[in-house]
């Protein structure tokens, strides 16, 4: 167990983190007929809808209560009301998600009482779940805004055992999914292709892979979101056969799911690297009584493989990552396992999780720390969200896109990490960025008794060849 | 910020909205609002002075979202590429230390990076708690030497525009004035070119189009003082009462740093726009006529006579090509006047305009331009945004990057006009740059192919490529 660095200066410099209602927002974008609405100034809003429009390249739906300065001071229930009003009358969602903000809980608002008023005044609306969520930004982070989010649908969509009159098994193929906010759209597209190959139906909360996945429906224009999970389909959590729970930070959410329905549940920590799915496809072999699909064992196969061909760029690199906790613990685990230094890792906010990574030196900070972590060592490789591609230049290593947001980067926001394939890719992504790094490679030295004197020294082209031919024949 | 305040900067003189029975900035309604706060209008209309640490006071949802982003340049200085921000915990805000963390921070920042100053973004929770950042300004400047500019800006003040206005404020009332300019460079004077100073407001160096200017107004030996903001540094801000000539560059965000420093320092003032052939050359026409220098007009002339040439040469291609297309025209309003003008000179049609956030001038101005019966916008709701290029046989939607996704849903060609954008369209090479990226997307065969359903598929096809039947409710 290693010991965490606490935030020991005044100010983030290039914050790495993003605030639990953009965490919260993003958990509701999961959610069929969704929209998350900010409780706040409309800059709340805006700020996150151009932070998700940015790294999805999607119209994002998402509204404001939109405090003022009056409803700041004097009192902000109304805005809820109204906002509540006008989202369900304009859009037709089939759930908002409400989320609080530093503003509004500063201010002190208590938003469970805010929807009972909003429920009294408008019993026309009565069939539109309004989800109560508390992420003021000053604590956490994305990944427990998120975290938080799931928890309180649970806790407003599902029955408990006894009032729905459901037991575990009821539905004996179907399997719950908790999808962690470090899961990528396309992460949980390949989680719910695998279990389906065991004859599984997954029911994924939140499932970003059929909202957020960057397909090009047939509606021109959609105000909320057009896929996810189905509304009706949280309440049967209660009669599925497990849960898988994929991510740390999904703990209290998975706790509270199995309080309420007695369903039994597999977690995961990480689905990178060979080990970590391996047990998921053990998990899922149980939970079906199905062989492991003959696909998968090649994949199996393909991954050691290449395990094998890119250990040679891997081995030794000396890699610094941030991220927040989960996927940071993800990645540190998955270089580590291929013989890769992991330098530093540094997360925005606390998690249990952050104990457990092996790595050189673990920090709650911002993407200064990296630099100051790491100050004066080589590094090779930097992952991190696209912020962090100022500090990789500065620091002169490689870098690897990962997390939120993701801006310059076409199909970041889709890439599958997971599984066997998935963890594959990531291995041959990260070993072409150490190939083109050329390291290893031996500096040129000039003799001072050479005859080649006054030839222009050390001119490198792309892929790490020197001008020597053209020198000589004075081409 | 006192309630009081808030209404001076709303009644603002110089814009025309005044005139109007409800004043400037609309409240927003909740449920159904887009757009920026008062922060974010602030954040963006100083963000581009370079050598300035710009901290945001406040938990991390305003910085954490929004820093690092925008498409200014800088020909020195990265200082405000950095994000800082005060990250306040819930600690800080229960037992009352976000001051004493804002006091650390900006040591913190002076310490650490030498900033020319430090600007302070105030923001929703500090305000409401009732930090008085003035104060811990005032305390720090003096402690450390270094000016320390507080823009008490929190988002539930308003909208993005009365950020824009607050942030000018601050300027004029903490920065402008105090210093005056450095002496001309040895080796730059010319002989029989009187140098003149002055200033663009509302310009912000997206691309570094703003360099598409500067060889111009060089040549013409029109020194630029400051340009509020883009690629400035703190100490032209400082020397802003010197300039002989205001121009507002497109926008009216921030009109009312023309108006005081007319009132404080009788600077006249002019609005223009380096979008398009046309608003360049009467841009520089209007500095000639303003500063009043004979030789000026007459240099002046004959460089538009050269630039118009050469640029008119290299457009004819493009504008064949180009001509007749039809273009939606969605900016939200600010400067869709001049944006009209560049599109007129490719030999492009605007079917119609956003003037959510246009004054009654600039609505004049394009009723000038595009003929009485123009169609405005004034409710940008992407649906309706789709009705109204199905109406008219839109052939491409320009618009901000948050409609992008808007228009690319719909299988309609889009063109990225607003701040975060890649390319330069200013000035008469920016015209190119501009006629070149319209072609890319309008020209492109992704269009078809998106339109065309799968082989095996009975459907109809889906979008509305023009000229073909409508599919809409």
């Amino acid at each position: 167990m290693i010991e965490v660095l606490k935030r020991n200066k005044a100010m983030a410099v290039s914050p790495l983190k993003a605030s639990q209602p953009v965490g919260g927002v993003l958990a509701f974008l999961g959610i069929h007929k969704s929209m998350p609405m900010l409780h706040g100034s409309q800059g709340c809003s805006a700020f996150a809808k151009v932070f998700f429009v940015r790294h999805f390249r999607e119209p994002i739906p998402l509204q404001t209560t939109a405090m003022d300065q009056v409803s700041s001071v004097m009192g902000a229930d109304d805005n809820v009301v109204e906002g509540l009003k006008t989202v369900c009358e304009k859009n037709r969602p089939a759930i908002v998600g409400l989320l609080t903000t530093g503003l509004s809980e500063t201010q002190g608002t208590d938003i469970r009482r805010t929807v009972k008023m909003f429920r009294e005044k408008h019993p026309e609306h009565v069939n539109v779940a309004v989800i109560p969520v508390n992420t003021p930004d000053y604590s956490g982070s994305a990944e427990s805004g998120y975290a938080a989010a799931i928890e309180a649908i649970i806790d407003t969509l599902v029955p408990d055992a006894g009032t729905a009159n459901s037991k575990p098994g009821m539905r004996p193929r179907q399997v719950n999914v908790l999808a962690g906010s470090m899961l990528t759209p396309g992460d949980v597209e390949t989680l719910k292709d695998t279990i389906e190959r065991f004859g599984l139906r997954p029911l994924c909360l939140p499932d970003l892979a059929d909202s957020m996945d960057g397909h090009l429906g047939s509606a021109e224009f959609n105000p909320i979101t057009g896929g996810g999970t189905l509304v009706e389909e949280i309440a049967s959590m209660g009669e599925s056969v497990a849960t898988l729970v994929v991510g740390a930070s999904m703990g209290k959410a998975a706790d509270l799911l199995k309080a309420l329905t007695g369903v039994p549940d597999y977690r995961f920590d990480s689905l990178m690297g060979l080990s970590s799915v391996d047990k998921l496809m053990l998990a899922l072999k149980q939970i079906s009584g199905v062989p492991v699909p003959p696909r998968i064992e090649r994949q199996r196969s393909q991954l050691q493989d290449a395990m094998l061909d890119t250990h040679f760029m891997l081995g030794q690199a000396r890699v610094a990552i941030a991220g927040d906790p989960d996927l940071l613990y993800s990645f540190a685990w998955l270089m580590h396992g291929m013989g890769a230094e992991v330098i530093a890792a540094v997360a925005p906010a606390r998690s249990p999780q952050l104990e457990k990574i092996p790595a050189g030196a673990v920090k709650i900070g911002d993407l200064e720390d990296v630099e100051r972590l790491i100050a004066g060592q080589p590094a090779d490789l930097l992952i991190g969200n696209s912020h962090a591609a100022h500090t990789a230049s500065r620091l002169g290593c490689e870098f690897l896109r990962a997390g939120f947001p993701q801006y310059d980067l076409l199909g970041g926001f889709q890439r599958t990490w997971i599984g066997y394939a998935g963890t594959r890719q990531a291995l041959f992504d990260i070993a072409n960025l150490m190939t083109a790094r050329g390291k290893g490679e031996i500096e040129p030295y000039h003799s001072i008794y050479s005859q080649k004197q006054g030839e222009p020294k050390d001119v490198r082209y792309p892929g790490g060849g020197y001008a020597v031919a053209a020198a000589v024949t004075g081409g | 910020m006192k309630a009081k305040d808030i209404a001076e900067l709303l009644d603002e003189p110089a814009c025309e909205h005044n005139k109007k029975e409800k004043s400037g900035c609309a409240k927003p309604k909740p449920g159904a609002s887009a757009g920026g706060c008062a922060f974010d209008g602030a954040q963006i209309a100083l963000l581009p002075i370079a050598d300035v640490a710009h901290i945001v006071h406040g938990p991390i949802a305003c910085a954490g979202s929004s820093w690092d982003n925008r498409g200014t340049r800088s020909s020195g200085p990265e200082l405000y590429r950095l994000g800082f921000t005060t990250d306040l915990t819930e600690q800080d805000v229960i037992m009352g230390r976000s001051e004493k963390r804002l006091f650390h921070s900006i040591k913190q920042a002076v310490e650490d990076y030498s900033p020319a100053a430090v600007f302070i973004y105030n923001t929703c929770v500090p305000a409401l708690i009732g930090d008085d950042v003035e104060a811990v300004c005032k305390a720090a400047a003096e402690r450390w030497g270094v000016p320390v500019v507080p823009v008490d800006a929190a988002g539930f003040y308003g909208t993005k525009n009365l950020g824009n206005r607050i942030a000018g404020e601050a300027m004029v009332k903490y920065v402008v004035g105090t210093a005056e300019p450095e002496s001309l460079p040895p080796g730059s004077e010319r002989p029989g070119i009187t140098v003149h100073d002055v200033n663009l407001i509302g310009e912000y160096n997206i691309a570094g189009e703003l360099w598409h200017v500067l060889p111009l107004l060089d040549e013409l030996g029109i020194r630029v003082l400051c340009t509020l903001s883009g690629d400035t540094r703190f100490h032209e801000v400082q020397s802003m009462h010197r300039a002989e000539v205001n121009m507002m560059v497109c926008s009216k965000a921030m009109v009312n740093v023309a108006r005081k420093l007319q009132t404080s320092y009788g600077t006249p003032w002019f609005e223009g726009s380096f979008y398009g052939v046309e608003d360049t050359s009467r841009a520089l026409r209007d500095f000639a006529r303003l500063l009043n220098d004979d030789s000026l007009t007459e240099r002046t002339e004959a460089l538009i006579a050269r630039e118009e040439a050469k640029v008119n040469q290299a457009l004819a291609p493009w504008r064949e090509r180009l001509s007749g297309k039809r273009a939606l025209l969605y900016t939200g309003g600010v400067k869709s006047w001049s944006v009209i003008s560049a599109l007129q000179d490719l030999g492009m049609t605007v079917v119609a305009t956003g003037t959510k956030k246009s004054t009654e001038e600039d609505k004049a101005r394009i009723r000038d331009l595009m003929g009485d019966e123009a169609v405005m916008i004034d409710d940008g709701n992407p649906r309706a945004l789709l009705k109204i290029v199905a109406d008219y046989k839109a052939d491409i939607l320009i618009a901000g990057g948050r409609n992008m996704y808007t228009a690319l849903k719909a299988r309609l060609p889009f063109l990225d006009i607003n701040q975060e954008r890649e390319f330069g369209y200013a000035g008469y090479t920016g015209m190119i740059e501009l006629a070149r990226q319209f072609a890319l997307t309008l020209e492109s065969p992704v269009w078809d192919a998106v339109r065309r359903p799968a082989p095996w598929a009975e459907t109809v096809s889906l979008g509305h490529p023009v000229g073909r039947e409508m599919f809409y409710d």
